[in-house]
């Protein structure tokens, strides 16, 4: 079933892609408010529609924000970089696009693309590429299907923008970040042109919707003065991590990501233990103190503020936060071999070999 | 053994408090007035006689004040400033104040100015700084009488140079502007440091105006010792410091009630519902400390990121006015404020107000108990049973764990509360109507290091470690003592521009003054 999202639902939106966005995918907060402002600027609501209802012939086209999150706090965006790199993929294609796609679950990666609908009257399919988000632009599921990245564009703040072409969409990432780097180490591409029939094939379907009733559940359970995490536990079959303080958190924009490490002190239940949160972009990898994996990508990590339950991400960790990690299991695609390759602990040289949340969620507990 | 006199000045009256270590030799209320100063100064002559001590003998004088926030709330007194953003052709798509509420933005006068500059997160400039623009600029601030102004640039906090410059091409080009530059205000995060700028650009003349009456206040009391006044986070800042930054004040009111709280009963663990004559304010007390907001909080409908008590507001207070009956009776959120002694029946006046209904039940007697004698007793009861009801839900909301804490009744107001709220215990302190000042006059000594450290001898850890122990040694030269310290904040920003791997420290710890035990 199609729904409408307006101005008013973009909180909703936001909360929620932050949560499953796993840390990454940039703030809620300026997400919310770039889509809000260009649908009561444009006076629209956007329609999500099921990838099933679009013909076979439609051109899809994803817009995203490719880069540090750290850097989208300070360095807000134009505005108008998404539709540059939208219609000059267009002008290259010699076609207009049809439908939008939102290429992964973040507070900034899940509202851009309904700014982009806002302002071009173009509707955006119920689904995306991770299911969560992911640092880098080929882990996406559309890559497990044989779905080519580019002719991608890639546009920023200053008018700049170039058309990529690459012989894989591993080699996409490496000179597409290499350009986001010069540019400012944040940038607005449009990215993965396909086919209809392609989209239904590769998208993860159904996870805007998710994301919206994700953000609908944090919302409603704070104004209960609930913390949200039973209920999302609930929710997504996820399972509680940990409950810890930052004690250290250890950061470096390079590369185009934002890199780090976060040590963390129990609390509450899990007192009297310490915990290393390794991240790029997202959270990627909870160990305990004897280095133990409690959870590992492609499986998600997402934070929320353990006192007022509002999803956390890099960016925001600081000294003294209290987090609420929860675990969820990733889309079954994410956990197959290819799945693994793309973006399991190895690709990001962590020293584990991958292993569900099911297995390791209880195992070191009582230890 | 020191003796300290602790001030609160509120929207509705200033407290005064002498302690002599862990004793309160006194406290008193008196009404705050319009010009601050003879508030202060009748709470002054009152607290010292009642505590009959010498006027030189008192070392040290702490001052909180809510006066900056309740500006920014009610929107009074604040000035137009010049909000100027450095940043094009980034940042567009949300201007300064992009999200504060319309009344507020209208109060400061709304002059948004984007221009080119700013930096990249490693060093590079955005666009050259527009020198040419920010003269224009300067020529419409003469035109338009505008007294203040607030310069963002993006990526300050790694790089302040673009702000520095404007600031001076700014106060060449117009004699006399303040001018406030956000990177001396806040961490990464433009729009709320940018937010905190220019709030803190609108409240400097008040700030100038409200410090010089607290220094005029002491004087003309015959008190020469140094005075401070008390931070969001519980310590100490030299008032000349206000007069530059008074955004720094904006939520020490309840964290000074809190601490207040917890040192009259030396309870480490509990709700504090801190009742005033308009707002109640509820928060919890974890370990004897206010527990922090982690994220972002709201003053007058704006976000900021400042370090910060989690606290709950509800419209309830002494002053509130009770109205209708049965199934329209209505408590609050209106309030006769500051009237409370002229317009409560008790007081001769007309109106029913919450402190009405807590004579006419007998939980205090204050006023012409005989005024409120036509009450129905089931009335009473009935308002009663909302009040508890209202204070029962705000106290739900700041509990996080099942656990059975007590809570503690502070503030003028605090005869409202019953003696149970949703079967929780609460404990009335002596002296709990001038908890507030109690909770400045044993507010913390802070020691701060925020400087470039190179990281090419050493690592990031001994650099941390290092920053620690500097900031250490600035608290206990500052009077903190040494086996109280802790680290609140801490943040390494690495600055990809600079050579050798630098790396910017920021670290604050604090501490409680010396001369407090008993």
């Amino acid at each position: 079933m199609s729904f409408f999202i307006g101005p008013d639902d973009m909180e909703e939106i936001a909360l929620g892609g932050a949560f499953l966005g796993t840390g990454g995918g940039g703030d809620p907060y300026i997400g919310k408010l770039m889509a809000r402002s260009i649908m009561e600027r444009e006076n629209v609501s956007v329609e999500v529609v099921p990838g099933e209802e679009v013909p076979d012939d439609a051109l899809c086209v994803p817009v995203c924000m490719m880069g540090a999150p750290t850097v989208m706090v300070e360095k807000l965006p134009s505005g108008d970089e998404a539709l540059d790199a939208l219609s000059a993929l267009e002008d290259y294609l010699g076609r207009k696009a049809d439908y939008l796609i939102c290429i992964e679950a973040g507070g900034l990666n899940s509202t851009i693309p309904f700014a982009v609908a806002a302002h071009t009257g173009l509707k955006l399919i119920d689904g995306d590429g991770m299911g969560r988000a992911f640092p880098e632009l080929q882990m996406v599921s559309l890559t497990l299907h044989d779905i080519a990245a580019t002719p991608m564009v890639i546009a920023d703040d200053k008018g700049n923008s170039g058309v990529l072409n690459a012989i894989s969409n591993l080699w996409t990432e490496r000179l597409a970040r290499a350009v986001t780097v010069e540019m400012g180490g944040a940038a607005l591409v449009a990215l993965y042109p396909m086919s209809g029939a392609e989209m239904k094939k590769g998208l993860l379907h159904g996870t805007l919707s998710l994301v919206r009733e994700v953000g609908h559940t944090i919302l409603t359970e704070r104004r209960a003065n609930r913390h949200p995490g039973d209920a999302l536990i609930e929710r997504c079959n996820g399972y509680d991590l940990c409950t810890a303080r930052v004690i250290d958190i250890e950061r470096r924009t390079t590369g185009g990501f934002a890199r780090g490490v976060a040590r963390l002190r129990g609390l509450d239940a899990d007192q009297g233990r310490e915990f290393k949160l390794s991240f790029q972009n997202e959270f990627l990898c909870l160990e305990d103190d004897e280095g133990r994996p409690l959870a590992l990508t492609p499986d998600l990590i997402c934070a929320l503020d353990a006192d007022g339950g509002l999803p956390v991400t890099t960016e925001s960790l600081r000294y003294g936060l209290g987090l609420r990690l929860i675990g969820l299991p990733a889309d079954p695609q994410w956990r197959t071999p290819g799945g693994q390759a793309l973006a399991g602990p190895g690709y990001f040289g962590y020293p584990h070999a991958f292993e569900p949340l099911e297995k390791l969620a209880g195992k070191h507990r009582a230890a | 053994m020191v003796l300290r006199l602790g001030i609160d000045v509120g929207g509705t009256n200033t407290d005064a408090v002498i302690l002599d270590g862990r004793k309160v030799l006194a406290g008193v209320k008196r009404t705050t007035t319009e010009d601050v100063m003879s508030g202060i100064a009748a709470a002054l002559e009152a607290v010292i006689e009642a505590a009959g001590i010498a006027r030189d003998a008192i070392d040290v004088a702490m001052i909180g004040t809510t006066h900056f926030t309740n500006a920014v709330i009610e929107r009074r007194a604040l000035d137009q400033v010049a909000a100027i953003r450095l940043g094009l052709p980034a940042t567009a798509c949300l201007p300064p104040m992009v999200d504060w509420p319309a009344d507020l933005v209208e109060e400061v006068g709304g002059h948004r100015y984007l221009l080119h500059g700013g930096y990249e997160f490693d060093g590079r400039e955005i666009a050259p700084l527009d020198t040419d623009g920010l003269r224009r600029i300067a020529d419409e601030i003469v035109a338009k009488g505008i007294r203040a102004a607030a310069v963002s640039s993006v990526f300050s906090p790694i790089n302040r140079d673009m702000e520095e410059e404007a600031r001076k091409i700014l106060t060449e080009a117009v004699p006399g502007l303040s001018v406030v530059l956000s990177s001396e205000i806040g961490r990464i995060g433009l729009l709320e440091r940018e937010s905190a700028a220019i709030m803190n650009a609108s409240l400097l003349s008040l700030a100038d105006k409200t410090v010089t009456a607290f220094g005029d206040a002491l004087k003309g009391a015959g008190l020469h010792c140094p005075f401070f006044v008390t931070q969001n986070d519980g310590t100490l800042m030299a008032a000349d410091t206000v007069r530059r930054f008074p955004v720094l004040t904006f939520a020490s009111g309840p964290t000074n009630s809190m601490r207040g709280a917890a040192f009259l009963t030396g309870v480490k663990d509990a709700i504090v519902i801190d009742i005033g004559g308009t707002t109640t304010d509820v928060g919890a007390l974890q370990k004897g400390f206010p527990r922090q907001a982690s994220t972002v909080v709201d003053v007058g409908g704006v976000r900021t990121n400042f370090r910060m008590p989690d606290v709950f507001s509800i419209g309830l207070g002494g002053g509130t006015i009770v109205s209708g009956e049965g199934e329209s009776l209505k408590v609050g959120p209106q309030s006769v404020g500051y009237r409370l002694t002229s317009e409560a029946r008790v007081f001769g006046g007309e109106v029913l107000t919450c402190t009405d209904i807590a004579v006419a039940s007998g939980a205090a007697d204050i006023g012409d108990k005989s005024a409120v004698a036509d009450l129905d007793p089931d009335y009473i009861a009935a308002v009663r049973a909302r009040i508890a009801e209202m204070l029962e839900t705000a106290v739900e909301r700041s509990r996080i764990s099942p656990e059975p804490l007590p809570v503690i009744a502070v503030g003028g107001g605090s005869i409202l509360a019953p003696d149970q709220i949703g079967g929780l215990e609460v404990l009335r302190p002596e002296n709990f109507a001038v908890a507030n000042a109690v909770g400045a006059a044993i507010a913390q000594i802070s020691g701060e290091v925020d400087r470039i450290f190179a990281l090419d001898k050493r690592t990031r850890e001994e650099c941390l470690g290092d920053a620690d122990e500097e900031a250490r040694e600035i608290a206990i030269r500052a009077g903190a003592v040494a086996e109280t310290l802790e680290v609140i904040e801490r943040e390494d920003v690495p600055l990809a521009y600079l050579p050798g791997n630098a790396t910017r420290i920021h670290v604050k710890v604090v501490g409680d003054m010396g001369g407090l035990d008993a």
